[in-house]
């Protein structure tokens, strides 16, 4: 495995995945503010909670990178279509295992069963997160299926 | 349960107000939240029966049965408490929207939310319960989601509504509704809260919401109590400054006229307008509260705003802006709401928006040297904007135009702005003089301020009527002459005042103490002019004790709760107009404050030279 290009292209691919969420926000494709979600595992004070969540995102995102390229050096090909394949395999486990384990695994989020109390007071996201706006699941994909593409397409096998 | 047709429209004074410093709720006697706009004041309401009781949407809790209703505010507080009585028992509903910040880093706070908790007190009570909300001003239902415990969820656009409530709510056609008998002892608690980022914050139900209320309402008071008048109207004047608190809009410092839109000015007639936006022409008026209030951080926001906000446009003013300085939106209407008992159309968005209003120069330039002259900092940004005023006056001061009270007219040589315009560069002549302004052609500024003078002097003096008036050359009084003393352009105990409120008196008043604006519309009569009126009285037109009981008459017209339209039915006493009106609650205030600063022997309005009565006055208090 080449880390310094798994990496760094690793980081990209986060960044762009970020960028993309907080795009499809800005135009309203999506309420969910994927930093402020992370980040209250670690805080509820929401500036805060939205720079750690940033911050877990990019380490997040590393350790998935990791996974990717070990995936491409298993099958010894790297290129952004298969990138993307992985990336919509990847969004959707996030939206249907992910999202639906998350009032389980996340501190501070409430469920439909318990409803909020004093320590549980966020709204969990559902299946396939659709309570965070009907086309959530649309920017999800997306996004990841860019994360895969530009992991895919930057990525450099070792010796390559 | 009777349909919402059947319900009677409230009076316009029936509505108290709740907020949080960017959004406002209407709530009225019965315990019906008839208009919500979230997340700003002029976003479109999820509640507007206000405007429309069959489509519009509200939120009601109230008793099945006819009960006697008891309202009031928390003491120095926002929050509203309504007692029901029957024979059967008693329950008192508490609303509010809290506007706390989080006690402890370790707790969520929603982006927007209601609280409404029921306690019965006494017996027992039967309730309804009806949540009927509707996208876009009524323009349609929304679907109502139930989610477990969690409540339920409607989404609209970008934006989602969670209600939760203590007992189950049964949905059915875009409503949720519940009848439920409440006991002496019982408490039933409801969130409503609006977020456009998730995951939203859901609050609980249990016992911290009653820390919340009681959290909110130390809040507010600690805010009302630190107004430093102490004179015998203190309870309005408090009462009138926590209405000017929640009309403004924390995030950027500005203010709003008013939380509603198209609130008819006459019932039935089409002066409807939408409020819901900042007016520079409130500016001096609503420092001048502050600032002698004590308010000094809100007072520097709003000029910080007023200077910030309207950087695009400069040296030119809009007269009206959004919260954040932008334009207001072009004026549109509703033409399916029926309007407040029928009084169509319903507007959004104000077409006055593209007037020319030249007093606002000087609003903004008085504001700004008020704040100096109580030892605000004017920093170089700020001196240059007010220069760029001053030239912009300089060379326009001889402009037709709309004038304070907008009229959809052609425009004309309005004696009130030319007197903004005069007061304009007399400030800046002013704050130049006392090293508080650099860079001022100070030669220019005051002989332009000399030849309006000259101009007001002879063209806007009316012989025969032995009055100002409100044009050049004309004819037709106006109740804003009489701040030709609040601006220093003229003593208010010269014998040219004097006759010019007498002939106001006669001509625009009722024997009840109220003014109308001017002469030309049948309207109510005009809330603020009746405060500058006390306000006149007690700067030197009249006598203490004439101001003073012009004061008492006119606190006979505030609601119940101690608000203020801005219009005042001279027939029925009944508010007209938007509400609760930012700029009746100035006035109240600046009538106050001169009332007790003449009781006290101490300087009135500091942003004028001393008349001869203060510097009367000042020897006297020495």
């Amino acid at each position: 495995m080449n880390w310094a290009s798994c990496l760094l292209s690793g980081f990209v691919a986060t960044l762009a995945l970020s960028t993309l969420l907080a795009t499809s926000q800005g135009f309203g494709l999506t309420r969910m503010n994927l930093p402020y979600l992370i980040g209250t595992f670690i805080t509820p004070q929401r500036e805060k909670a939205k720079f750690y969540g940033f911050v877990l995102n990019l380490l997040i995102g590393w350790v998935f990178s990791i996974l990717y390229v070990w995936i491409f050096e298993a099958r010894h090909m790297a290129n952004w279509w298969f990138g993307s394949l992985l990336g919509l395999a990847h969004a959707l486990m996030v939206l249907t295992l992910g999202m639906s384990l998350m009032p389980g695994i996340h501190p501070r989020m409430a469920s439909e069963e318990h409803g909020p109390n004093a320590n549980r007071q966020l709204e969990p996201p559902g299946f396939m997160a659709l309570n965070y706006g009907i086309r959530t699941p649309i920017s999800v994909f997306l996004a990841h299926a860019v994360f895969g593409a530009i992991l895919g397409s930057l990525y450099h096998f070792p010796g390559a | 349960m009777q349909p919402s047709s059947d319900l009677s429209w409230p009076d316009i004074k029936d509505y108290g107000i709740i907020g949080d410093c960017r959004s406002a709720a209407l709530v009225s006697r019965n315990g019906s939240i008839d208009w919500l706009c979230w997340p700003r004041f002029d976003k479109p309401a999820i509640f507007a029966a206000l405007l429309d009781r069959d489509r519009g949407g509200y939120w009601r809790i109230s008793p099945a049965e006819p009960v006697t209703i008891e309202r009031q505010y928390v003491s120095d507080a926002n929050v509203l408490e309504t007692r029901f009585t029957n024979r059967h028992g008693s329950a008192t509903l508490t609303d509010l929207m809290p506007g706390a910040p989080t006690p402890s880093p370790n707790r969520f706070v929603p982006d927007h939310e209601i609280i409404r908790k029921v306690e019965c007190v006494a017996g027992a009570l039967e309730l309804e319960i009806e949540f009927s909300p509707r996208a876009d001003y009524g323009k349609r239902p929304l679907e109502i989601r139930e989610h477990g415990k969690l409540g339920l969820r409607m989404v609209i656009g970008r934006g989602a509504y969670w209600l939760r409530s203590s007992v189950p709510l049964l949905i059915d056609k875009g409503s949720a509704r519940a009848r439920v008998t409440v006991r002496a002892g019982e408490t039933l608690r409801f969130s409503f809260t609006y977020s456009e980022e998730a995951p939203s914050v859901l609050r609980p139900l249990d016992q911290s919401l009653n820390d919340r209320i009681d959290l909110s309402v130390s809040h507010w008071q600690q805010w009302g109590r630190r107004a430093t008048y102490d004179g015998i109207y203190r309870n309005e004047v408090v009462r009138s400054a926590l209405v000017l608190k929640l009309l403004s809009y924390a995030p950027s410092g500005a203010m709003i006229a008013a939380p509603t839109t198209s609130l008819p000015e006459r019932l039935g007639g089409n002066l409807n307008w939408d409020y819901r936006y900042c007016w520079l022409r409130d500016a001096a008026l609503t420092i001048r509260a502050l600032l002698e209030l004590g308010y000094w951080s809100e007072a520097g926001d709003f000029l910080d705003w007023m200077l910030q906000a309207t950087r695009l446009t400069q040296p030119e003013l809009r007269i009206l802006y959004s919260v954040y300085g932008d334009e207001a939106p072009r004026e549109r209407e509703l033409e399916y709401l029926s309007g407040y008992r029928g009084s169509r159309p319903v507007r959004i968005g104000n077409a006055a928006r593209k007037q020319l209003q030249l007093d606002v120069y000087g609003e903004v330039v008085d504001a700004a040297a008020q704040f100096a002259f109580h030892g605000g900092h004017l920093d170089r940004e700020m001196q240059e904007a007010l220069i760029g005023f001053g030239n912009y006056v300089v060379k326009n001061w001889n402009q037709p135009d709309q004038g304070i009270w907008e009229p959809r007219s052609e425009p004309e040589n309005h004696t009130h702005s030319r007197l903004l315009c005069w007061t304009s560069l007399d400030r800046l002549a002013t704050l130049s003089e006392r090293g508080m302004l650099s860079g001022t052609p100070i030669e220019l500024y005051k002989q332009h301020r000399d030849a309006i003078r000259d101009q007001i002097e002879k063209r806007a003096w009316n012989e025969e009527l032995q009055s100002y008036v409100s044009v050049l050359d004309g004819n037709e009084l106006d109740s804003s002459l009489l701040l030709l003393s609040w601006y220093g352009f003229e003593e208010a105990g010269s014998p040219r005042m004097r006759s010019t409120y007498t002939a106001i008196r006669e001509r625009l008043g009722t024997p009840d103490g109220l003014l109308y604006r001017y002469e030309k519309e049948k309207e109510g009569t005009f809330a603020i002019c009746s405060f500058w009126e006390a306000e006149y009285l007690a700067m030197g037109g009249g006598s203490l004790d004439e101001a003073h009981q012009l004061f008492r008459q006119l606190i006979k017209y505030r609601s119940d709760l101690g608000l203020y339209g801005e219009e005042i039915d001279a027939r029925t006493g009944a508010a007209l107009g938007n509400f609760p009106q930012a700029y009746t609650h100035v006035g109240l205030i600046g009538a106050a404050l001169s009332i007790s600063q003449r009781e006290n022997g101490e300087r009135q309005l500091q942003h004028r030279p001393p008349t001869t009565a203060e510097q009367g006055f000042s020897e006297a208090g020495s």
